[in-house]
Formats: C-alpha cells, sequence, structure tokens
C-alpha cells in the first residue's frame, strides 16, 4: 500500500495555518512569539502555530511557499537551532529541552561527562535533566543498586531538579518520588510538550514524539556531550508519512497499527527517517494509545516519530506542566519521502512471531501457539490504558487464565489507577479485581521489569531451558522480541496488544481478540 | 551559560551512506565538525581544566594499535587478522545481553568486564562463539555482518563490547543509526559498510586484511578482494578516539 512521492500534501484536518509575518519571528525567538496568542477553545498556553517562514532576501528563482515548506519534524528542528529552513541531511547543533537518562546508562553517561568537562564541572542546566531509575530496581544484584546510588550522588551534587529517586526496595510505595518506567514518567510528569527536542539514553525516548515533539535515543557519549553543553550535532531526518483513516475497529488497539507499519516497512524501513502518524484514527487515539504508536518507531529502525498535537495533547497537559509551549505542524507543502495509507477498518489483530519485531502475522493464523505465559507491561503495553484493554477481554469472558499471567505496570500512577479506577461495564469493578478474578498474578511493582531480561532475578523473567518439544513461549506487549529479549535464548517471544495478549491468557494459545471482543 | 558555536559555511562532513538500493533517498549519516582550528566550541563547562588525556587515551586507544597485526600511518591504517561472520539484523541483545548492562562503560575494570561478553547473545546455532569460553578476548580482528548491525537499544555497552573485546572493525551491509553512532562517538570500533553482502562472501576464520585507504576487504583464505565504502570523516574521528577527543585534537575544545 506504498505509494513513493516526494510532494504529498497532509491530509490532516487539524493544521492551523498563519500566513501573516508572525512566522519568520517566531522561529528566532520564543518571547516574541507569546504575544501571538490565538484563542483555541479556552486553553490559555496554546500560541499560534509556526509558519513557513518568508525569506526576504531569496534569489528569484528559489521563491516559492515550497522551497520554504517543512514537515513538523524539520520544523521542530529548526526552531531548536536557531535556523529559518532545515532540509533533510542538514547537519545541525540543536537545543536540547530535555536530556532523560536511567540507572542502565546514567553512570556511564555521568562518567563521560566528568571525565571530558572536569570533575568538578556542572551540567548545562539543573532543572532539563530529568534522571529516572526505571531498568533493574526491584534485585538484589549489587552493581544495579549500586548504578542507582551513582545516579543519587550525582544529582545531590548538582542539585538536580527532577530525580525520582528509590531507596526502600522491599516497599515501592515507601518512596513518594519514585516514578517507574522513564518513558511514561516523562509523560506522566509533564516533560514531553509540543514543539521540544527531549533526548533520552533509552531507544524508546521516541516515544515522547506522541506529543509532538522531536524525541530521540542517544547514546552515553552523546549524552556526556550534551551534559556539558546543552546541544547535540544532529541530521536532519526525511519524513515518511503514515496516513490512518477510519473508525477504530473495537478489537484493534495502537499496538496492532504499529505492528501492521512495521511489518509493511520492515525493521530498517525507517533508518534515519522521522515517522509521522496522521489521520482520523490517529486523531481518535488519547495520549498513552499515540504513546505506544511512537514508541516502537524504533523498532522499524525510525530517527523519531511524530504525532501532531491537537485538544486531546493539550487537555492531557493541563494539569501537568506549566512550562509554556509551542505546537507546530507540518506545511501544507511539505515534502515528504513516502505517505502510506491505511484503512483501520480492514486491518485484523496482529502479532510480530519470533524472532523480529517485523515478522507480522494475523493473530488468528497462530491460534494453534500453545503458549507458556504472558507478561503485560512495559512503556509499549504497561500503561493504564493498556490494562483497561486487558481488563476489558477479561471481563468480556469471565472465565480463568490458563496460564501464569504476569503484570507490570509501568509507574506507581499506573498501579494506583489499577487499583482505583473502575473498569467500563463491570459494575465498579477495577482492572485489579478483574485481574484477580482471572487468576492473573498481583501487578508487580512498577519497572521495566522483564521487558528486556534483565538481572537473573527479575520477576517474570524468562528463565527456563527449553521445555521438552518446544522453547518457552511468552506472548508480551512489549517491544522486542529478538532471541534472549527477555531472557533464555531460546524464548520465544509473540508480541502483541493487549487484546491479544489477555485474549490467549484465557486460552492457553495465541488467540484472535475477537474470540471474546464483539 | 556560554556556548558559541558559529557552525561555520566550510564544514567538514564526514559520512557513510547506509542505503538500500531501492530507497528513493539515500540517507547518509553525518556528523559534522569545523575543519579550522580556531573554530572552538567555548563554555563555562568546557573550558574548567580537563586533565585527562593519559586516562583517554587508555580507555580509547586507537582501534588500529590493539588489534593483532595492523599499522597505522597518518593517512593511512589497515587491519588484518581472522574475521566472524554473522547474518542480519543482530541486535544489540545479541551483542551485549541486557543482564551485563549493570556494567558501567566509563569505568576501566568493568570497561574490560564488557568485553569479555560481546557477542555472547548469539543464539547456539552459532557454533563457534565469538570469544571462546574462559578466554577474555577475542581472537577475530573483524566482524563481518548483513544488514541491519546494531538495531534495537541505544546502549552504547554495545560498540563498546565489541572493542573492549579486541575487535577492530565490524564491516556490514549497513548499520542501525544509533550503533553506528555511538560507534564513531565512542571510537570503539570502525563500522565500516560493504558494497553488497560479505556474509555471504566469507567464512567464519577467514584471514582478512582490511585496507582503510584503499577501501577494500581481501580475504586471503579464498583470494577474493571486495570493495568497502569509504569511511570518509568518521575514519579520524574513530582514529583520534572519538567525538571527544577527536574535538580536543583538533582544538575545537581546549586540552589542558
Amino acid at each position: 500500500m506504498a505509494s513513493s512521492s516526494s510532494f504529498l500534501a497532509p491530509s490532516s484536518t487539524s493544521i492551523l495555518h498563519s500566513k501573516k509575518d508572525v512566522g519568520l519571528s517566531a522561529l528566532t525567538s520564543t518571547s516574541s512569539i507569546s504575544s501571538q496568542r490565538c484563542q483555541k477553545t479556552g486553553f490559555r498556553r496554546i500560541c499560534c502555530s509556526v509558519a513557513a517562514p518568508q525569506q526576504s532576501q531569496r534569489q528569484p528563482s528559489t521563491t516559492g511557499s515550497v522551497k520554504t515548506a517543512m514537515t513538523m519534524t524539520e520544523k521542530i528542528l529548526a526552531r531548536a537551532s536557531e535556523k529559518p529552513y532545515l532540509t533533510p541531511g542538514d547537519n545541525v547543533w540543536v537545543n536540547v529541552d530535555i536530556l532523560m537518562t536511567h540507572d542502565v546508562c546514567g553512570p556511564g553517561s555521568i562518567g563521560i561527562f566528568k571525565r571530558e568537562f572536569g570533575e568538578d564541572a556542572k551540567v548545562w542546566d539543573r532543572e532539563k535533566l530529568v534522571i529516572i531509575p526505571d531498568h533493574y530496581i526491584f534485585t538484589s544484584d549489587e552493581r544495579a543498586n549500586r548504578n542507582v546510588d551513582i545516579l543519587r550522588d550525582f544529582c545531590q551534587e548538582q542539585n538536580i531538579k527532577y530525580f525520582y529517586d528509590i531507596k526502600d526496595l522491599s516497599n515501592f510505595k515507601a518512596n513518594p518520588d519514585y516514578k517507574g518506567v522513564c518513558h511514561v514518567a516523562l509523560a506522566q510528569e509533564g516533560h514531553c510538550r509540543p514543539g521540544e527536542v527531549l533526548l533520552g539514553t533509552d531507544s524508546h525516548t521516541c516515544t515522547a514524539g506522541a506529543f509532538g515533539q522531536f524525541a530521540t535515543g542517544i547514546g552515553n557519549t552523546d549524552a556526556g556531550f550534551v551534559l556539558g553543553t546543552g546541544k547535540l550535532l544532529l541530521k536532519v531526518p526525511p519524513t515518511l508519512r503514515f496516513v490512518m483513516d477510519g473508525e477504530m475497529p473495537s478489537y484493534l488497539l495502537a499496538k496492532d497499527l504499529i505492528l501492521q507499519i512495521i511489518g509493511e516497512i520492515t525493521m530498517a524501513g525507517a533508518t534515519y527517517k522521522a515517522m509521522e502518524f496522521v489521520g482520523t484514527t490517529v486523531e481518535s487515539l488519547n495520549m498513552e494509545e499515540r504513546m505506544t504508536l511512537c514508541n516502537m518507531v524504533v523498532e522499524a529502525g525510525g530517527k523519531n516519530g511524530v504525532v501532531p498535537a491537537d485538544s486531546t495533547t493539550y487537555k492531557y497537559l493541563e494539569d501537568k506542566t506549566s512550562v509554556p509551549y509551542q505546537p507546530v505542524y507540518s506545511d501544507q507543502q511539505a515534502r515528504f519521502l513516502s505517505e502510506y495509507r491505511f484503512d483501520v477498518s480492514k486491518l485484523e489483530p496482529l502479532v510480530a512471531k519470533p524472532h523480529s519485531p517485523d515478522n507480522r502475522a494475523l493473530a488468528r493464523e497462530c491460534k494453534d501457539v500453545k503458549i507458556d505465559r504472558v507478561y503485560i507491561g512495559s512503556c509499549t503495553g504497561g500503561k493504564t490504558e493498556d490494562f483497561m484493554a486487558a481488563a476489558k477481554v477479561f471481563l468480556a469472558s469471565g472465565k480463568k487464565v490458563k496460564v501464569p499471567t504476569f503484570l507490570v505496570p509501568a509507574t506507581q500512577k499506573v498501579w494506583m489507577d489499577l487499583y482505583s479506577i473502575p473498569v467500563p461495564g463491570a459494575g465498579g469493578k477495577t482492572c485489579s479485581q478483574i485481574f484477580e478474578e482471572a487468576g492473573c498474578d498481583t501487578p508487580a511493582s512498577p519497572s521495566c521489569g522483564a521487558c528486556l531480561g534483565g538481572p537473573k532475578d527479575t520477576y517474570a523473567r524468562l528463565n527456563e531451558p527449553q521445555a521438552s518439544f518446544h522453547a518457552f513461549v511468552c506472548v508480551s506487549t512489549t517491544n522486542r522480541n529478538f532471541p534472549g529479549r527477555m531472557g533464555h535464548k531460546e524464548g520465544q517471544i509473540y508480541l502483541a496488544s493487549p487484546y491479544t495478549a489477555a485474549a490467549s491468557a484465557l486460552t492457553g494459545y495465541v488467540t484472535d481478540p475477537r474470540e471474546f471482543l464483539q | 551559560m556560554a556556548f558559541a558555536t558559529t557552525t561555520p559555511q566550510n564544514l567538514t562532513t564526514f559520512t557513510t551512506s547506509s542505503h538500500k538500493p531501492k530507497l528513493p533517498f539515500s540517507p547518509s549519516h553525518s556528523l559534522t565538525f569545523p575543519t579550522h582550528a580556531n573554530q572552538t566550541l567555548t563554555s563555562r563547562a568546557i573550558s574548567t581544566a580537563i586533565s585527562t588525556s593519559t586516562r583517554i587515551h587508555s580507555l580509547f586507544t586507537p582501534r588500529a594499535t590493539s588489534s593483532p597485526s595492523s599499522s597505522t600511518t597518518a593517512a593511512e591504517t589497515t587491519f588484518h587478522g581472522l574475521c566472524y561472520v554473522v547474518g542480519d539484523n543482530i541486535d544489540t541483545d545479541q551483542i551485549i545481553p541486557a543482564e551485563y548492562l549493570t556494567l558501567v562503560p566509563s569505568k576501566p575494570d568493568e570497561y574490560e568486564k564488557l568485553g569479555t561478553y560481546a557477542l555472547i547473545g548469539l543464539p547456539s546455532s552459532y557454533a563457534t562463539r565469538f570469544i571462546e569460553p574462559g578466554e577474555s578476548k577475542t581472537k577475530y580482528t573483524v566482524v563481518i555482518a548483513g544488514a541491519n548491525f546494531g538495531c534495537g537499544s541505544s546502549r552504547e555497552h554495545a560498540p563498546v563490547a565489541l572493542g573492549a573485546s579486541g575487535a577492530a572493525a565490524v564491516v556490514a551491509e549497513s548499520y542501525a543509526r544509533i550503533f553506528f553512532r555511538n560507534s564513531v562517538a565512542t571510537g570503539e570500533v570502525y563500522p565500516l559498510e560493504s558494497e553488497g553482502r560479505l556474509c555471504e562472501e566469507c567464512r567464519t576464520g577467514d584471514v582478512v586484511t582490511i585496507e582503510m585507504k584503499e577501501s577494500k576487504l581481501i580475504n586471503h583464505t579464498t583470494g577474493k578482494e571486495y570493495a568497502l565504502k569509504s569511511i570518509g570523516d568518521a575514519g579520524p574521528v574513530i582514529e583520534a578516539g572519538g567525538i571527544f577527543a577527536y574535538a580536543r585534537k583538533t582544538g575545537m575544545i581546549p586540552s589542558h
């Protein structure tokens, strides 16, 4: 369904266009834009979108709006690099709005920072660094625990404003600052804002693109550089556009959409590119579903993913941040590398079979695959909406699961939601009650958990060796299924949506959720 | 904070193409640095005394001098030794499984330990292991791979583990972007690109020579030669030992 085209009019209806000169000044100074407020259903922090600037000193042969048209990603990087216009391939020094790191890559990044800038160096901005221990937390592994201590020492020394610390490993609730999975915490704590540049020492940093910002993963050395300077040299990626229209069927989730896309373009199909998601279906998704969509951009090799900000975004951010932000939108004449169109009403629940996220298959065609366990968790599939979805399937069935079903809420807030928010149509029951009645494991301490295996004592890690005639099979709402991803090398991981994961838990086989939801 | 970059017009870009023929657009991964010594990056943070040049050298010995047999002159580098062949989509979990990520690469003893686990995540179908059981270094100078090498996580531990294990270069059909970028930034391994699928032409244990200046790989065991894509400006960065070392060497960052 792919069509290659270099001039494509975007189909999104949510593009704000201002052809006034406000555009040019907006790109060069953030303070001037604040005077150009446009009223938008009463949201007080919204500013005008950034329009393509009018270049006054252009050669006659290069005038024309087409030459200055940019995609969302190009615009965000243009503003961050204080340039009026960028094209894919440009290398630019970008001002970083937020740098995130966690317990696995933080110590290494800090080590490089100190080595390169000096033992007594100070970070470029104590309020723009967000340090979130989340990967190897509830473990007796001494080095893992030491790494959290390293983060703490650094945050104390640097007086870092946002450090979501944990000290009491035996009871996560005893740690008021602790959040959990970094990408979900960033969103919940209001650090993701439209138009900004967010970098993180984790490949799934692209999740934040759901907020209409440029977000991508970097290594320790690049992070060390940002710690000292607040800038990074980035190459502007061309954009692939994914237009998804139609009403979302009741049995599909954003996970199915992104698995569809990755299966379509393969694991390297978006290498060095931006992935932009638009269309009526995307507009109908809530923020957590949009996060799931952008989360797996990296599984297609993508540099970043973006969803244009709209009223859903503003509503989510209302009570979370007081930092002013400026959404940007792709120009009408922006050039995209390719455009892919999907009629979602024709899509079906999917899985990614072992051992690659692009090994796409229909869930219903895998119904003979016997499974040994189900894992619901991670930044991809462990958010509140993900658990609500799983609960919906268990509720519809009314039966008990046939295999061990592990639930790992991404953050403290998600954990609390499981125990407090009533599930629609459940007569007041919460997710936790539904899970208990279905025989699932008790929701575990929030962290990345077994998504990436981790230390050997990690909850729900795939440790069992090959069992009798088949390897250990797990249906998981996580993001990767490479050999050894969740622990043992022979483990077979089927990536799936929370609907599909719950349905599979109920039957003991890979199962299309339409068995329970129709 | 005073970080002044003038982003001069005449930047030297080092690029390498990582494109598949079917793409209409061939993106190339570029990191750009000024070529002139007087184009310094200054910042309040950077200008504090840095007296770590000896430590950097010991951690990031340029790859050329740590491989079993190699020579470095001002303009050329050669690597000579055994090659280890892997397939497509070798992801970071196979290069360095997550359970070893508690090791912090900037700590010298943990850096060495990471090296001992390089490619330990490869499935058992790889009967010949990259590092023999009981050994702490690899006997292979070059890893030859298929497409999308290094996909998956952004963990810098991946190129670090390969470099720490003693490997000098990877020759892949194509790379995942974060792995490529991390390889250059750390200077741990040369991420070279082949023209075509060397992973189908070479076998683990073949004796190979890489001539960087001529951008070619010679397989002495089969007697065949293969063209490589030029490493371009990424070469000097890796030779210097990564972006920070390069920036100091070229006067971008003051060294003390």
